[in-house]
């Protein structure tokens, strides 16, 4: 006996309410970008300096203890949190506190670190020091930098690739699905106020990775079906399409997201956030493949009328794997 | 129809065989770490077979704990010495020519510049010429026909400035030697593969495992070299002589059992070090040069004056490299240290001497810190994950596609162990998000072969028997695994080159998952389903 997630020959009119899909898309991106300037990220040292320590415990921690001890210091914005995590074991307290850059140093001195250690060990013997980073300002600014160039080359390298592999439609439609993708994902991240660090970069690099893999696979199924059903409507063969490559979409995402949910249930809270960016990532891009990507292709359209029939459709890059 | 050339079947079981017995040390990581020690140590390795690899996965700081800095070095500082170097040659030139250019006195300035006041402006045009005399031609590539330093008048002032070529060259060299200074204090600690590497420009990344805190770390690098010349009270004394106050008692650096009794205060530190240079006597034996500050200069040279016939010694970190007899009054602040060197021994002096002390000072940009327990955590969670994640992928893929799905699930499993094996051989640094890429394989690695199955479904429906569907199941999923992945593969080298420390650890995971899935997935399940087909010509194939 076979599971079956989705049933054979499924036809289902996924293009019955573009406009609404395509406007709550819209929306949302919209709505990302509100929210990432008003309320602003949530960075982490990784792009706004200072020093992070984690701390762990045998005694619970008390964050108005710490915070008590800690006040005398005159160290500016002190964050305090304390991390749970079910993996932890009964006497394992863990707190992270997180330390504004210092002004006249790059990065935090030894005796900032010691004398926030000491005082810290005053209030429990028992802690200890699992973690201590800390970035410069000017490190900080330039990963900031970086990081955003990551992201623009990414988005670059597939719209160029893509135009070379389909039309210009398709790859206009496949780095606005992404784009939608990064950017939901930072509206995510800005309205819980997740910590937005050099991992979270790298977790939107692979939301890029996975989304452009699910949108190319269901493009290459459309770029097929174009050449067959030569008089079909445009919004037909994507539906074709959509359905014929449905449980494969499904699958994939599938095994993704166990492989994921595992690692975020027990792949411990250092990568958490990352995880479930990659996790959210997952989903969006799925979404995305079908609901925008196709949306934009069917919103330009694509050329049917080619002079020269079936083996060359596309564009002379089109069949070098055939 | 399904077949597949014998080579081709041999070729890919041969890769599979050759990447898993790479993979094979990780599963005995402790064991085979120890042998690796032991080897590097010089000795021979014991509980480790020889014939077999011996290549690791590195653990990232994140994973085993250890200490992280990024450090600039601040070329600028070389620059004011270099300057102040200069002033004595730029006096003693403009001083033979006093008649046209009067009175010389030295300005202040700021750093990369040396700014001279004359007595008589109208003989500026002498003195820029006779100061230009100096230029020596830059030694580098870029710098190619430039010459060193720029000498310009204005009024009564010269100024003397170093041109950008030079400064180019300068700032290369110092971050090079403060990389290969910083190299020699770690080594002799001895810990396990440290990371030194230049980044960019002016930036040293070191990444060391093992190491207590990023604040032990900057101590070890810290610790400038100290050279010094040191009088020789007496040589040959045995290690626990005693010393009387103001003496103490030192080791030969390359003569076991020999001892020096040397006063402590020495003529010169190393500070007053300026360069030291491999080169030859007059009797065409090797030798090294160096060159003084000027007021390490001047007291070098007094002491020689009065000491000729007397050793001195030459003394780095606490032991002699060599205790030459001073032979004549050495004026001018340079000289060379001569002894017993073969030319290879008196290079490797020059570089001790040069790596004695850091050029410039280093600014900490980042420093991480990472424990040895919240890295073992972290394994363990991430191992468990693993587990997890695959045993649900493989049970999933069973149930989905039965007698398929078990191919695609050995196939899964040989990429899980394809990667490490490629890991282990490159060398490649495992970090935590480094796991994280691994899992996402797992999910994503059954993408390629879900592509060809369905594709084997569908193809089911109307081709004309089942090997002409799974044969036109993979011809025409091809295109869709070739441009999904290339895509992925670009996302990945991108993160490659734009990141670092544990982003460019994903990457490479990431990368190399991409490329075992895609030959897993095209390769051998294919060669375990015609394989299967083959011995049990099935009439109808159920995916």
């Amino acid at each position: 006996m076979r599971l079956k997630l989705i049933p054979d020959n499924t036809k289902i009119d996924f293009f019955k309410y573009r406009g609404l899909t395509f406007g709550i898309s819209c929306a949302a991106m919209v709505a990302s970008v509100v929210l990432w300037l008003v309320m602003g990220l949530n960075f982490g040292i990784d792009f706004r300096g200072g020093t992070t320590i984690r701390t762990e415990s045998e005694s619970a921690v008390s964050v108005a203890d710490y915070r008590t001890a800690l006040d005398g210091l005159e160290l500016g914005d002190v964050v305090i949190s304390e991390i749970f995590d079910p993996t932890f074991s009964g006497d394992q307290h863990v707190a992270s506190i997180r330390i504004q850059a210092q002004d006249e140093t790059e990065s935090a001195s030894a005796e900032v670190i010691s004398r926030v250690e000491t005082a810290l060990q005053e209030v429990d013997p028992t802690i200890r020091f699992t973690s201590v980073e800390s970035v410069g300002p000017k490190v900080s600014g330039e990963l900031v930098k970086t990081a955003f160039l990551a992201v623009a080359a990414s988005l670059a390298a597939i719209l160029f690739y893509i135009w070379l592999r389909f039309e210009w439609q398709f790859s206009l439609g496949a780095v606005f699905a992404l784009f939608h993708d990064v950017l939901v994902t930072i509206g995510i991240f800005a309205l819980f106020q997740i910590r937005f660090d050099l991992a979270t970069i790298a977790a939107l690099l692979t939301i890029i990775g996975y989304s452009i893999n699910d949108t190319v696979v269901i493009f290459d199924r459309l770029r097929e079906n174009l050449r067959k059903f030569k008089t079909m409507p445009l919004v037909e063969v994507m539906n074709v399409s959509v359905n014929e490559t449905l449980s494969r979409t499904i699958m994939t995402s599938g095994t993704t997201l166990i492989a994921l949910i595992a690692l975020l249930v027990l792949g411990g809270d250092v990568i958490r956030g990352f995880v479930f960016a990659i996790t959210w990532g997952v989903v969006i891009g799925t979404y995305s493949s079908v609901y925008v990507a196709k949306n934009v292709v069917l919103w330009f359209g694509v050329k049917r009328d080619w002079t020269k029939p079936d083996k060359n459709a596309g564009n002379q890059f089109a069949n070098i794997d055939a | 129809m399904l077949q597949i050339e014998t080579w081709k079947r041999v070729l890919i079981w041969g890769l599979v065989a050759l990447g898993l017995v790479l993979a094979l040390p990780n599963v005995f990581y402790p064991r085979v770490e120890r042998y690796n020690d032991e080897v590097s140590a010089g000795s021979t390795g014991t509980g480790w077979p020889s014939f077999l690899p011996s290549g690791l996965v590195n653990l990232g700081l994140d994973l085993r704990g250890g200490a992280h800095l990024l450090a600039e070095v601040r070329v600028a500082d070389v620059y004011e010495t270099r300057m102040q170097g200069l002033w004595p040659d730029v006096r003693n030139l403009l001083r033979d020519q006093r008649d046209s250019v009067g009175t010389i006195r030295l300005l202040p300035s700021d750093g990369g510049e040396l700014k001279v006041r004359i007595g008589s402006p109208d003989g500026m045009d002498d003195a820029i010429r006779t100061v230009r005399s100096l230029a020596q031609p830059v030694v580098s590539l870029t710098g190619a026909g430039a010459t060193d330093i720029e000498v310009s008048g204005t009024g009564d002032v010269l100024t003397v400035n170093l041109s950008e070529a030079e400064r180019t060259a300068m700032d290369d060299r110092t971050v090079r030697q403060s990389l290969e200074i910083i190299r020699r204090r770690i080594d002799e600690v001895g810990t396990r593969e440290p990371t030194i590497q230049r980044q960019g420009q002016d930036r040293i990344l070191i990444e060391v495992p093992g190491v207590g805190s990023a604040d032990e770390l900057k101590e070890i690098i810290g610790t400038t070299a100290q050279l010094s010349f040191q009088p020789v009270v007496r040589r040959g004394v045995s290690e626990d002589a005693s010393a009387s106050a103001g003496e103490e008692i030192l080791p030969s650096l390359d003569e076991p059992g020999v001892f020096y009794l040397l006063e402590t205060a020495p003529v010169v530190s190393g500070e007053a070090l300026t360069d030291a240079q491999p080169t030859f006597d007059q009797n065409g034996r090797a030798a090294v040069s160096f060159r003084f500050n000027p007021s390490g200069a001047r007291k070098f040279g007094d002491y020689t004056a009065q000491n000729i016939g007397n050793p001195f010694a030459i003394v780095l970190d606490d032991e002699v490299i060599s205790a030459p007899v001073i032979q004549a009054h050495i004026a001018g602040g340079s000289g060379i240290i001569t002894g017993n060197f073969s030319v290879e021994e008196s290079t490797n002096l020059a570089v001790l001497l040069r790596a004695g002390a850091l050029p410039a000072g280093l600014d900490f940009l980042e420093e991480r810190t990472i424990g040895p327990e919240l890295g073992a955590d972290s394994i363990q969670a991430g191992k468990i994950a693993c587990i997890v994640a695959g045993i649900a992928v493989l049970v999933f893929m069973a149930l989905s596609y039965g007698l398929f799905g078990i191919f695609a699930n050995i196939a899964l499993i040989l990429n899980v162990g394809l990667i490490f094996g490629i890991l282990s051989m490159i060398g490649a640094t495992l970090t935590l998000p480094g796991i994280a890429g691994i899992v996402l394989t797992i999910g994503m690695a059954v993408d390629a072969n879900v592509l060809v199955f369905e594709r084997i479904r569908e193809e089911s429906k109307t081709a004309k028997g089942p090997a002409r569907a799974i044969e036109l199941g993979y011809d025409r999923a091809l295109s869709a695994i070739v441009d999904a992945n290339i895509t992925t593969f670009i996302v990945a080298a991108i993160l490659f080159v734009l990141g670092s420390g544990p982003v460019r650890g994903f990457s490479v995971t990431l990368a190399i998952g991409i490329l075992t899935s895609v030959f897993t997935a095209i390769w051998i399940t294919r060669l375990l389903i015609v394989t299967w087909f083959e011995r049990a010509r099935p009439k109808k194939i159920e995916v």
